[in-house]
């Protein structure tokens, strides 16, 4: 019964997760951000754009950036391989929405997660920047790092640091 | 009635607005005698005034009264057509235009020449009416402003088409019959035989008798809408003395048709002459066959459209790798996807088709401002518009009007001579200014012409060196010199006049139309005149593009900037400090703008002889753009970069492909601004000067 009660409400207030893997560390993301999920394939690449940006692709007609996660937050590249994914987002910027696609070593699981269960990240010196990090979940003993993705994609992160080389 | 009238407002506003671009346009040719054009401008003037009282902008209404009062005078004659009173139209349409945009705003206040406008429009039609028709202010100024009350007689001769605009005369006799008590005789004397009556007309008049208070104007409003379609008599009875006898026999007598003519030109208000009936509804139905769609939603189905093109050409390569099958389905399939191919570019044409306005719209401001301007400038100009009809994008239509004027106000502010100075060298008084468009290919081609002094390139060559665009010593050819005028910071006009000379130069003409992805250049011959040649796309969203390879990654160059594209011999390499940076091309040297290192593909980037090289322009600087491969051309609808990302600098947007995989397009004014290497550009420009001396 009590099972039940909470799924319903888990369904209606949305927190469903979808989690995946960069090396042996799980992230998740608000499910109903994320679009879909690709297969990698090939993108064209942006000049004059950091490394962490692969390109762009063509997502039914629409020119969306690829960021490798694991570049962004400072893992070693490693080669994509079949299970590489490219999770397709929604990110808010000043009300705006913009589509961008998230490069991950491999989609794990989708998880409901309660608001009460998501615990601030403490501060830490990682090379993961705090406001990327939305908090902390403890699931079967397990940590997930909750993302923030309006954050993590924000134009001004972006353009900040790219434009710096380029203007003279 | 719970209908809210503010949300015709918009429409209201937008239609007449065009309504006084056809007053402007139509007072502007208005001689004495052509019927034709004084109704136009009065139906114009009438139903901006209509609409404005519908939607209690009281300022609009009375002003306009105004000017259509004088308006009518001028049609029915009472009045002569001038020149002074055109020009008093023209005043009162911007007095209008001003009000209507008060109104807009929510702002009842007038301007304040307004009143002082309205008192000469009044007194332009008032003082001549008293000599040809006294009768008229006489017996029908006073009846109205008397007393009130009393019994009136309507006379009302629908005509046979006043249903087919939608009017009734029922609904008119229950809105008298709102106004008193109303007694109605009809009278059939034109009803035809049962075997020629055509169900849809109207054959009967009627005579009304109205029992009220109210006053003539009262009476009238209520035949406002109609006011054009019908034959109305309105009389008041004992109070004109001699209308008064006559109306009341009407009044007495059942069925007898026709009032008393002599009664007519007292206070008749016939509508348009009868062959204006028809021409009218076909007018109307002429605008009935378009339709207003906001732009978003045609935009979004260019947009699919785009997307169709693309399944289309992915469709047709996968079918081209399933050839070697050679299996009959796979012909069939082929031959219906070459099919698909047509009906998608067909459909593409059409929906581009859709954003394309006529420039006339555009155009259509020039008569007047032409007019405006020479007046003050006290030259005799006379514009020739051609090519009005030529189609263009609605966003590039937009944005070509503000250079376009700005070009043309040049003109007849530099370019064209005082009539002495004309007449001194052998010329016609007045000056000439051509307008015109034609499309070309994927091309629009818009050239404003003179045939006055042409460019004067001492002063425009000694100007550039005072402000050190050019060095002291250099040799320009003629043309050069002419191309100096786009230079940023750069202004010809010696005094600053009211009209050219307000900060905005030839370089913001120049930059804008760049911007349109277009391209303007100018010829000049002292004595004879300049013309300004401006090419724009003929729309935004697709563009002709050359396929390159730079490193592993396709790129698009607009075909529009391509000046040429080559392979390399040794000859034109010329090294500086062991590195090949320049390019020998026709006389000229070029920057050369190595993209893949400069982008960051490879680290360094090589041009070996024989290397391909893609000269390309803008902003009136040419450099070569190094590129690995040519692939083939192409029309490329754009996308943008900033949905989803931000702009990438040296990158105007990008294009999907056939396979489906993403190409950039390069911009190429930001790459020549950017990229060009400063010194190299230095040295090129030096090796020019040189090149040029010893030429």
């Amino acid at each position: 019964m009590a099972y039940e009660q909470n799924t319903g409400e888990q369904l209606l207030s949305g927190e469903q997760y979808l989690s995946f893997m960069l090396d042996d560390e799980e992230y998740a993301v608000d499910i109903l951000r994320v679009q879909e999920v690709r297969g990698w394939t090939p993108v064209t690449r942006l000049p004059a754009s950091p490394e962490y940006i692969k390109g762009v692709l063509n997502l039914r007609g629409a020119i969306v950036p690829v960021i490798d996660l694991r570049e962004r937050f400072g893992f070693e590249p490693r080669p994509y391989g079949p299970t590489t994914v490219v999770v397709v987002v929604k990110a808010l910027q000043e009300d705006e929405e913009r589509i961008i696609g998230l490069v991950v070593d491999a989609v794990a699981e989708t998880y409901h997660i309660q608001p009460e269960e998501i615990r601030p990240a403490p501060r830490l010196e990682t090379s993961i920047r705090p406001d990327f990090i939305a908090g902390l979940a403890t699931l079967n003993e397990r940590m997930i790092v909750m993302l923030d993705l309006d954050h993590l994609l924000s134009a001004d992160e972006l353009a900040l640091e790219q434009l710096t080389p380029e203007d003279e | 009635m719970s209908v809210d009238l503010a949300q015709f407002i918009p429409v209201f506003l937008e239609e007449s607005y065009e309504g006084l671009q056809v007053m402007e346009t139509a007072l502007l040719t208005l001689t004495p005698g052509d019927d034709e054009t004084i109704d136009e401008v009065f139906r114009a003037a009438h139903s901006i005034k209509g609409g404005a009282g519908t939607f209690g902008f009281t300022a609009v209404a009375e002003f306009t009264h105004e000017a259509e009062t004088l308006l009518d005078a001028m049609r029915n004659g009472s009045v002569e057509v001038t020149p002074e009173r055109n020009q008093l139209l023209l005043k009162s349409a911007d007095i209008i235009r001003d009000l209507l945009e008060r109104a807009a705003a929510g702002d009842q206040s007038t301007p304040p020449e307004a009143d002082a406008l309205a008192e000469q429009l009044h007194l332009a039609h008032a003082s001549p009416a008293q000599s040809p028709a006294p009768a008229v202010n006489d017996t029908d100024v006073p009846a109205a402003e008397d007393s009130t009350g009393g019994i009136w007689t309507i006379r009302l001769e629908p005509g046979p088409d006043l249903l087919m605009t939608g009017n009734d005369p029922l609904f008119l006799l229950q809105a008298l019959a709102e106004l008193g008590p109303v007694s109605t005789q009809a009278d059939a004397a034109s009803l035809p035989d049962w075997s020629a009556l055509d169900p849809e007309a109207l054959y009967l008049n009627w005579t009304i008798e109205l029992h009220s208070d109210c006053d003539e104007a009262a009476i009238r409003e209520v035949f406002e809408w109609v006011e054009d379609d019908v034959v109305l008599t309105i009389e008041r009875q004992g109070t004109a003395s001699a209308a008064g006898d006559n109306s009341d026999e009407a009044a007495t007598s059942e069925a007898i048709p026709a009032p008393d003519p002599e009664s007519k030109p007292a206070t008749t208000d016939t509508g348009p002459a009868q062959p204006e009936g028809p021409q009218n509804r076909a007018r109307s139905a002429v605008r009935e066959s378009s339709i207003r769609v906001d732009t978003g939603k045609v935009d979004s189905l260019v947009d699919r459209v785009g997307e169709l093109v693309i399944t289309q050409a992915m469709l047709l390569e996968v079918s081209q790798a399933l050839a070697e099958l050679e299996h009959p389905a796979v012909e069939a399939l082929q031959e219906g996807l070459l099919q698909l191919e047509r009906n998608t570019r067909e459909l593409q044409e059409d929906v581009m088709r859709i954003r394309m306005l006529p420039i006339s719209s555009v155009f259509n401001r020039f008569p007047r401002l032409v007019h405006d301007v020479s007046q003050q400038l006290g030259k005799q100009v006379e514009l020739h518009l051609e090519g009005a009809h030529t189609e263009l994008d609605k966003t590039v239509l937009e944005k070509i009007g503000d250079p376009l004027v700005h070009l043309v106000r040049n003109g007849l502010d530099h370019g064209l001579e005082p009539p002495e100075e004309r007449e001194a060298a052998g010329k016609s008084a007045s000056g000439n200014i051509w307008l015109s468009a034609c499309q070309q290919g994927g091309n629009i081609l818009i050239e404003i012409r003179d045939d006055g002094r042409g460019l004067n390139r001492e002063r425009i060559l000694a100007k550039a060196m005072e402000r050190g665009l050019v060095e002291p010593a250099a040799q320009l050819t003629d043309q050069a010199i002419d191309e100096l005028i786009f230079m940023p910071g750069f202004s010809t006009a010696e005094q600053v006049s009211d009209l050219s000379g307000r900060g905005v130069g030839m370089d913001v003409v120049r930059r804008n139309i760049e911007s349109l992805g277009g391209h303007i250049d100018v010829l000049s011959s002292p004595g004879t005149g300049s013309c300004f040649t401006i090419r724009l796309p003929l729309t935004l969203a697709i563009m002709d593009g050359q396929l390159v390879r730079l490193n592993q990654d396709p790129y698009v160059i607009p075909l529009i900037s391509i000046v040429e594209t080559l392979q390399t011999t040794p000859e034109m390499l010329v090294s500086l400090a062991g590195n090949r940076c320049l390019l020998h091309f026709r006389d000229e040297y070029l920057p050369l703008i190595k993209l893949a290192s400069s982008f960051g593909l490879t680290s360094e980037q090589v041009l070996e002889p024989g290397g391909i090289v893609v000269v390309v322009e803008s902003g009136g600087q040419k450099a070569g753009l190094v590129v690995d491969e040519l692939m083939g051309q192409q029309q490329t609808v754009i996308k943008s970069l900033e949905k989803n990302y931000r702009r990438v600098p040296g990158l105007s947007g990008a294009t999907i492909l056939g396979d489906g995989s993403v190409a950039l397009i390069l911009d190429i004014a930001g790459l020549i601004n950017r990229n060009v290497d400063p010194d190299a550009a230095l040295i090129a420009r030096q090796r020019n000067e040189q090149h040029e001396v010893q030429a």
